[in-house]
């Protein structure tokens, strides 16, 4: 997997290398160091790669970071505008009124599952869900 | 008598059935691209013969309002539309522009709130501190790039390699410009309610068509399919036992299983003869349709310009109202 991922690792845009590594940082629980984040990533890149894509994140204000050590630690800014709230309920609608001339037309990464289709998944991955950890 | 009038509003309940199962046995991108432009043709002619005909009727009330001491029926011969048509078909026909306009209101209204709602944005990826996992593309502003929009919990519930998936999943959506699609079957669905059933295949075809792009992005077919199954349960399991029964009820189909079997099992390129057989059979069917349905709306509008063009002199008129309809 590792192999695969080294070789379109460093063809990647400077935005979805930003896009990987703020991922990594709000995955994680705690705060991270450049070499954290690299090897969470596994992505073949370079040191320098990571703590240059995380400077800029910062100058953004999307992370912010402390001092641990020698280096920093980063963490994910979370936007406190209390936007997210309501978002998220209106989230939870758009969820619910599917069909009808009602549809969002932000196509959703999942939709919602029956009892049988969570049977139907967990089978078909099951096998694979023993490899992990 | 008159029958292509009536053609293009009756076509969608043969041509939408056909189209799904030719959807079903193309390629995502493919499947998208059929589905679309049927229930934009199909609206469309079927709202051009629905003008044509309150048009018509109107014009010829006017004939025979002018016409003195003629009773409705008094041209001899006439086989126009019955006088009935005309109010019912204007109340329709305005009736749907109404909603259009509703709703293409309603989505400019949800792009602008979401897009204004926007928090700090890192490129392409903006994530919201939120308990419960969700994913969405949000299309940029006047041909800004759009925004992967994902929650914090989607971004927890999955691996490294299973976030480049989600990604590029979303990227395909940005790309392809995917709301667009969606948002012109909303509103061809509401102009003909039989049109209606061509959506839920075209958002399935669209979220295949950007499961490829994933698969294809990361170079593995199982792991997108493994990022779509654990999203999917994980927002599953975030959700309250009452929000889960809620769901058994608004779910349709298992498109998730299926987007996630699509993947795990190779392209498949080998079908039987017979089916493709009958598959060529539905697909021809399916052309009739759309090229019936054209040909009689751009004919009924074009009998309206006949009228128009002779509007006036009443008798001449109404003969070329009834030569055009008993064609």
């Amino acid at each position: 997997m590792s192999a695969m991922t080294e070789q379109h690792g460093d063809r990647r845009s400077a935005g979805e290398l930003e896009a990987s590594v703020l991922a990594a940082l709000w995955a994680a629980d705690r705060p991270l160091t450049p070499g954290e984040v690299r090897e969470l990533l596994n992505a073949g890149l370079a040191r320098t790669t990571v703590t240059t894509i995380l400077t800029r994140l910062q100058e953004k204000g999307v992370v912010d970071r402390a001092r641990q050590g020698r280096g920093y630690a980063y963490t994910p800014v979370a936007d406190s505008s209390g936007l997210h709230a309501r978002r998220m309920h209106a989230e939870l609608e758009r969820g619910e009124d599917r069909g009808e001339d009602r549809g969002s037309i932000l196509a959703r990464f999942v939709s919602d599952l029956s009892p049988e289709d969570e049977e139907i998944l967990r089978a078909l991955l099951d096998g694979d869900e023993e490899t992990r950890e | 008598m008159i029958y292509a009038v009536w053609l293009p509003p009756l076509i969608p309940l043969i041509a939408v059935p056909a189209a799904r199962h030719a959807a079903d046995r193309l390629a995502p991108r493919a499947a998208a691209r059929l589905l679309v432009s049927c229930a934009v043709l199909l609206a469309c002619s079927s709202t051009a013969a629905l003008g044509a005909l309150a048009a018509l009727g109107l014009l010829r009330v006017n004939q025979v309002a002018s016409a003195a001491g003629f009773s409705p029926e008094a041209p001899a011969g006439h086989t126009g539309p019955a006088l009935w048509t005309a109010p019912v078909a204007t109340i329709l026909l305005i009736a749907g522009f109404a909603q259009v306009i509703r709703v293409a209101v309603r989505h400019h209204r949800e792009l602008r709130s979401e897009q204004r709602a926007i928090g700090p944005t890192a490129g392409e990826l903006t994530v919201h501190p939120d308990e419960y996992p969700y994913a969405y593309a949000l299309p940029g502003r006047r041909g800004k790039p759009g925004t992967i929009v994902v929650s914090a919990a989607m971004l927890r519930s999955l691996r490294p390699d299973e976030r480049e998936a989600l990604f590029a999943h979303e990227r395909e959506h940005l790309a392809g410009h995917h709301h667009r699609f969606l948002a012109a079957a909303q509103l061809a669905a509401v102009l003909h309610p039989a049109l209606r059933a061509l959506r839920e295949p075209l958002a399935y075809a669209l979220e295949r068509r950007a499961d490829e792009a994933a698969a294809h992005a990361v170079g593995d077919r199982k792991l997108a399919a493994k990022a779509i199954g654990r999203a999917a349960l994980a927002a599953r399991e975030s959700k309250s036992p009452a929000a889960r029964r809620g769901a058994i009820l608004a779910t349709v189909g298992g498109a998730v299983p299926r987007r996630v079997m699509a993947l795990l099992q190779a392209d498949d390129a080998t079908q039987p003869a017979r089916r493709r057989c009958w598959t060529c059979a539905v697909a021809v069917a399916l052309l009739c349709c759309l090229a019936l349905s054209a040909a009689t709306g751009v004919d009924a509008v074009e009998d309206l310009h006949l009228n128009v063009a002779h509007g006036a002199d009443p008798d001449r008129a109404a003969s070329v109202t009834s030569a055009s309809w008993a064609r």
